[in-house]
């Protein structure tokens, strides 16, 4: 069994996701710089222009390169699941040299940097298990201007889905030029406090672009997009139609008396990169 | 109006300036973030390592990567400059800056501080990190790395049309952020 060699895998799908943008994002934003004028198209353009310096010099497109973030899909006959979370480990303090990547791993209590990008609980893991040999780890790494936007509505399920259409435009209004507009917005609706959040960052994973297969949910999104656009924030928060590249939601069923809706921003740096790993430790970044 | 201007920018020129102009910006720059301010703050003007007056402040925690002599700016894009916004009056005051460099726009209270003291604050496009360090010439020196870490300390830098710079709010009140809402 290669170890050295997964480790490589996980340092490799790291540096994919943060030197090279998505396609479907990349495209999103070339179609938003021509719909735009004036500071807004100079915001887009130096974006592009920068996307573009990131991934021909092999360095990440923005200096917060965020908090390591993976979704971890386990074919639950994968014959080393043992070895998995410690691959990941080891791979983000490689590869927080090797890129680099920026020390972003602070404890709250002492302001001390652990300066691998480890720490409690980080990298942050969301485990899945499904049928089948290979294992799959989408990275995302995830920055902080972005996530300070984060919110949490416990509405009363008496406002309808109006009331949480407002909240969340309201929301993103608030927010501004904060998160590095534009944003792709990921919104939970349902579950619990928890829930909501861990389903608007999954709804992050979604391409940009591709609407909910639920064609209710899909018009909910459409609107959101229309109505977070004509709020005018634009790029930067300096003004413009595009404030937002897409909306995406999830939803859980909930309890009686609650509404929860989490809301979970990126910003225009929508980093994703997939890693498959086989039963036979060969992998590949997709 | 599109500038390239040496910092520090003069008093007449910083007159001239209104919000929604471009500039392009060479001189030196310092960054300073939460840590930074906080700790700046609490220093007398005539202890600092370094001339504050004398550079624009960049709001940035850079990604960097130490060389067998010095460092190598890898990433270096504006941070969200709203967090500073509860010391940057006393910092303004303090410490003369003529020129911010962040993203995503300050209140109120940064705003009159510009007012009071002739100052501007611009809006380099968050995340556009490499490209901003293709503009970084060289970085001469570092305070307070041990103690702050990489993102928190503050790093000095030449930096060559640097930009564009959006004035986002102006010497004389405006900002771009209230135009907009």
């Amino acid at each position: 069994m290669n170890m050295k060699k997964v480790e490589q895998g996980i340092i490799e799908v790291i540096k994919k996701a943060e030197t090279e943008l998505p396609h479907d994002v990349i495209q999103a934003l070339k179609k938003a710089s021509k719909k735009e004028t004036g500071i807004a198209k100079i915001q887009l353009d130096t974006i592009l222009k920068n996307i573009e310096i990131a991934k021909t010099s092999h360095r990440p497109m923005c200096q917060d390169t965020g908090i390591q973030t993976f979704f971890v899909d386990v074919g639950i006959d994968f014959p080393y699941i043992k070895n998995i979370e410690k691959w990941i480990v080891q791979g983000v303090q490689q590869a927080t040299n090797d890129i680099p990547l920026r020390p972003n791993t602070v404890d709250p209590f002492t302001g001390e940097n652990h300066r691998d990008n480890t720490g409690d609980y980080v990298p942050y893991i969301t485990w899945n298990f499904s049928e089948g040999t290979d294992v799959t780890i989408i990275s995302l790494p995830k920055g902080g201007g972005s996530e300070n936007m984060s919110k949490l509505g416990m509405l009363k399920p008496g406002v309808g889905m109006e009331g949480v259409k407002d909240f969340i435009v309201n929301e993103m209004i608030q927010a501004g030029g904060n998160p590095c507009p534009p944003t792709v917005v990921g919104i939970g609706i349902g579950g619990g406090a928890d829930l909501s959040l861990k389903l608007g960052k999954k709804a992050l994973l979604r391409p940009v672009g591709v609407r909910h297969k639920n064609t209710t949910i899909a018009a909910m999104e459409k609107e959101l997009i229309k109505r977070i656009n004509e709020s005018g924030i634009g790029p930067m928060g300096l003004g413009g139609h595009t404030t937002v590249l897409d909306v995406h939601i999830e939803k859980a069923h909930r309890h009686p008396a609650s509404l929860p809706v989490g809301i979970a921003v990126q910003c225009w740096a929508d980093r994703r990169a997939t890693l498959v790993i086989h039963q036979d430790l060969s992998w590949e970044v997709l | 109006m599109e500038y390239h201007l040496n910092l520090p920018l003069e008093k007449d020129i910083i007159k001239k300036l209104h919000i929604a102009d471009i500039l392009y910006v060479s001189g030196t720059i310092f960054t300073a973030r939460d840590e930074a301010h906080h700790k700046m703050l609490g220093l007398k003007k005539t202890s600092l390592p370094f001339d504050p007056s004398s550079m624009g402040l960049f709001h940035c925690g850079p990604l960097m990567k130490k060389k067998a002599k010095g460092w190598q700016v890898i990433s270096a894009g504006p941070t969200t400059s709203s967090r500073m916004e509860i010391f940057e009056d006393a910092f303004i005051d303090k410490f003369k800056v003529s020129i911010i460099i962040g993203k995503g726009g300050m209140g109120d209270r940064t705003k009159k501080a510009l007012q009071k003291n002739h100052s501007v604050y611009t809006a380099y496009t968050g995340g556009a990190g490499a490209l901003a360090a293709d503009r970084i010439e060289n970085v001469p020196a570092v305070y307070w790395l041990d103690e702050l870490g990489m993102p928190e300390a503050v790093w000095i830098m030449n930096v060559k049309e640097f930009g564009p710079l959006v004035v986002a709010m102006d010497a004389h009140g405006a900002s771009i952020y209230e135009k907009k809402k």
